[in-house]
């Protein structure tokens, strides 16, 4: 098997709309991964712009006029439905950035692309399972948009939970059919994910070149690995949680309605043994990236590397412990909330290994300060300012004053918005020239990578100020008093969102000028195994395994 | 040690209140940066142990930026042409594991105290006032021999004048209500918080208290307010349209006041109210004369 002479037939492979749709390659899967991940991010930014827009200043001003528009409401009608609105827009904003940009993102779109690669694998182990695993998203995407245009409470349109959809709100609280679409919708982006994973572990485990032990695979791989892991243990839980939402609303089940003996708080439990793992599932795939991003343009190894490998395990795993730290005022006894302190304030260790590693990678290193490096650098400085924050919310006494806070939305914006997302920018600019062949402009990429980095501070930094005041998430409106930092915070997000459109038209440029990249554009320090072959690679790799010492 | 830094803090603490200059001590002040003024002495250890974390999470955060800083400089390809080919260190590594450890274990302790704190009122509560949240308002049900219950809601614009609260620095916009929980100063009041229609949070910041009002239980939490004035919170649940729009006002007064006030409630809450308004000006004003 090993010596797999095959079809060196690099022609017979479809071409036309057959090569995108019935595609079974991990690279052209990827490659839509990224696509849909790049349009998704497009709608959630623009839904948090317009969330922004509404908090720029206080009273309620595009919201009502908004709804006018899209449900053809007039008077106070409008204004209840544009208050609703405004929540079902926190709500889309959250599940379209978690499950439709974030996570499709690094691990449809980086992971397809590049795990099989790094390992030497030829591709995936089920082609056409990483096929649906794509194509059940658009559907789940456009399950989650009519959602938002059909009727949940009475007088109100779109799923106006939030992301975490607590009952007894998501359910005798919203009748209307939104709210279904939205469960059947992350039903089916689950399995989608699901099948990622299972996909994922089999290929890393299995496929791996000669020589390649697993103590000696890249490190985007491992945290792929980890990865895949938490989605494949936490996300049958949500699956659980939602479909008894779904009874409960449709046939008549009482799960999680106290008056017939069920209990909303159970479904919290359910809920964060899943989310709480989720947001190591987006961050995870991002200590891989920026590991190999530092190592590469420091000219160095990765610095620690086994302790960076089993430090995301310690993380994926002590994961799965701390979930009832999101549930620290919903009653939950002194000796439930002391051991969710305890384990929380555990997960900081591991993190702080990673942070340090990276510097240490740096240290002694011949530095260049390419855009991937850029991202890369700004992701450790900003992730450490979300992970002291959250350090603090870990302690339920404080958390007790900062839950449901912009406290808690400036701390996981800036391990997320400011973390991932710059992990995925960077992962992006490092692999631009290697999955197209051409060579973004630095120029452009670099003006991109200083508006965002101006942008989001603004946007999230004052967040904090405002938390600490005590201003509640989740508010269309808020006291005078709030005003000042809020107004910042808007225009904040408007540079953020100026720096989206530099980074299209970057791309847009990238594709006109067609700079030729070659196959390693980075040097010496590009040692994973993707950087020995052409850019763009051939559309079947590896056909001679590589051999690894 | 931890003394004298409850001393530097609490100047740095007076320092601020200056800046923001004739500030209002029970609700947001504009640019604020910091928690509202603590009325409890929980929310007094809350505000100590923030500030506590803090002395910890700015010097690592301000470690890290320097690192990356000092890389930056020493280590670009122009200074460093050769890069070294460590990879391995147990010395540092052990350090770097090791310390962030301790670093936790100093904040464990005071934060354990804390928790326990929260727990712990320190004596039997004087009186047990039940909070129940409905979309989207407030009913307070005064669990007294002769019961008294009533809802809150937010003040309209139109009932300003009716019910003399004109004055938006007393009675802020989103914030004031038609018609406040009043409580004694200086005794444990209980609270117990259950929601009838959805979960909604009932939240006092400058008490340090928050604690979900979830259907079909009882939540239980204390305050014991040291200061007289009052107080403003907000809903900390998403629970629909109006959830911005369902805040929590507490009047903290005197116990003859509250006595008084309690009193006339059974019969005539809106005139309760005023007669206690009008007390509580007038005992203003003789201070400020007094003065």
């Amino acid at each position: 098997m090993a010596h797999a002479v095959a079809h060196d037939d690099h022609a017979h492979h479809p071409r036309g709309w057959v090569r995108w749709v019935y595609s079974t390659n991990h690279k052209d899967i990827g490659t839509l991964y990224l696509i849909f991940a790049i349009f998704a991010g497009i709608v959630g930014g623009g839904l948090s712009i317009m969330i922004r827009w509404e908090l720029a200043e206080p009273g309620i001003q595009i919201f009502p006029g908004l709804a006018s528009m899209v449900y053809g409401v007039n008077g106070d009608a409008a204004l209840d439905a544009g208050k609703s609105m405004f929540n079902a827009f926190t709500t889309a904003h959250a599940l379209v950035m978690i499950f439709f940009m974030v996570m499709p993102a690094m691990i449809g779109g980086f992971a397809n692309w590049m795990v099989p690669i790094m390992i030497g694998a030829p591709d995936m182990a089920f082609p056409r399972m990483n096929n649906i695993s794509f194509w059940l998203l658009p559907p789940a995407f456009i399950l989650l948009v009519t959602s938002m245009f059909v009727p949940s409470a009475p007088g109100a349109y779109g799923v106006g939970g939030g992301w975490t959809l607590y009952p007894p709100f998501s359910t005798s609280g919203q009748p209307g059919p939104a709210m279904d679409l939205a469960i059947l919708s992350i039903h089916v982006a689950g399995a989608s994910s699901i099948l990622g994973a299972i996909n994922f572990i089999t290929t890393i485990f299995n496929m791996r070149a000669p020589g390649m032990t697993l103590h000696k695979m890249p490190l985007f791989a491992w945290s792929v690995l980890i990865t895949a892991f938490l989605l494949l243990l936490s996300l049958p839980v949500l699956a659980g949680a939602i479909t008894m939402l779904l009874t409960d609303r449709n046939f008549g089940t009482s799960f999680f309605a106290p008056e017939f003996g069920g209990d909303p708080i159970l479904y919290q439990h359910l809920f964060w043994f899943f989310g709480h793992p989720e947001v190591y599932i987006l961050i995870l795939p991002g200590f891989g990236i920026v590991s190999h991003v530092i190592s590469t343009f420091s000219k160095k190894p990765v610095f620690g590397y086994l302790g960076m490998a089993y430090a995301m395990v310690a993380i994926g795993a002590v994961g799965f412990v701390v979930w009832a730290h999101h549930m620290y005022t919903t009653g939950i006894s002194l000796d439930t909330q002391r051991y969710f302190v305890f384990a929380t304030m555990v997960i900081a260790v591991p993190t702080g290994v990673k942070i340090f590693s990276w510097i240490a990678t740096m240290w002694g290193g011949s530095i260049s300060f390419k855009t991937p490096m850029l991202w890369a650098i700004g992701f450790i400085f900003l992730f450490t300012i979300g992970g002291v924050t959250g350090v603090q919310l870990a302690n339920a006494g404080l958390d007790r004053s900062f839950q449901d806070t912009y406290y808690v939305v400036a701390h996981f914006h800036y391990v997320l918005s400011l973390g991932a997302v710059f992990a995925i920018f960077a992962a992006w600019y490092y692999w631009f020239p290697k999955m197209t062949g051409y060579m973004y402009s630095p120029m452009i990429a670099n003006t991109h990578f200083w508006v965002t980095f101006v942008g989001v501070n603004l946007v999230f930094f004052p967040q904090h100020f405002l938390g600490l005041a005590g201003m509640p998430r989740r508010y269309i409106d808020y006291p005078d008093a709030f005003a000042g930092w809020n107004m910042v915070s808007s225009y904040g997000s408007y540079i953020s969102g100026f720096a989206v459109l530099i980074f299209l038209y970057g791309v847009f440029e990238a594709f006109q000028k067609k700079r030729v990249a070659g196959a390693n554009p980075w040097g010496e320090g590009a040692t994973t195994l993707e950087w020995q072959l052409p850019s763009p690679p051939p559309f079947h790799q590896w056909e001679q395994l590589p051999k690894v010492k | 040690m931890i003394r004298a830094m409850r001393k530097l803090l609490a100047g740095v603490g007076a320092s601020a209140v200056f800046f923001a200059g004739a500030a209002h001590a029970d609700q947001p002040r504009p640019w604020e940066t910091t928690f509202q003024q603590p009325a409890t002495d929980i929310m007094r250890q809350i505000t100590w142990f923030q500030d506590y974390t803090l002395w910890f999470i700015v010097p690592i955060t301000l470690l890290v930026l320097v690192l990356l800083a000092w890389c930056i400089v020493k280590f670009r390809a122009g200074a460093n042409p050769t890069p070294s080919r460590t990879s391995h260190n147990t010395l540092i590594e052990v350090i770097w594991t090791v310390g962030p450890v301790v670093v936790l274990l100093f904040i464990a302790v005071p934060s354990f105290q804390l928790l326990t704190a929260q727990y712990s009122p320190p004596e039997e509560p004087k009186l047990t006032v039940k909070a129940t949240g409905n979309q989207w308002n407030w009913d307070y049900e005064y669990q007294t021999d002769a019961p008294l219950s009533f809802n809150s809601a937010i003040l309209a614009d139109g009932d300003r004048a009716a019910a003399g609260k004109e004055d938006k620095a007393v009675y802020p916009r989103l914030l004031a209500v038609d018609n406040e929980m009043v409580v004694p100063v200086n005794e444990v009041v209980r609270v117990l918080v259950t929601g009838a229609d959805v979960i909604h949070s009932f939240a006092m910041p400058a008490f340090g208290i928050k604690v979900d009002a979830v259907p079909g239980r009882i939540n239980e939490t204390w305050f014991k307010a040291d200061k007289e004035g009052l107080y403003y919170g907000q809903c900390s649940e998403l629970c629909g349209k109006d959830h911005a729009f369902m805040p929590i006002a507490i009047r903290v007064v005197s116990n003859d006041q509250f006595n008084t006030w309690m009193a006339a409630a059974k019969n005539d809450l809106p005139g309760a109210n005023k007669a206690l308004m009008a007390e509580v000006d007038n005992t203003k004003k003789v201070a400020a004369a007094g003065n």
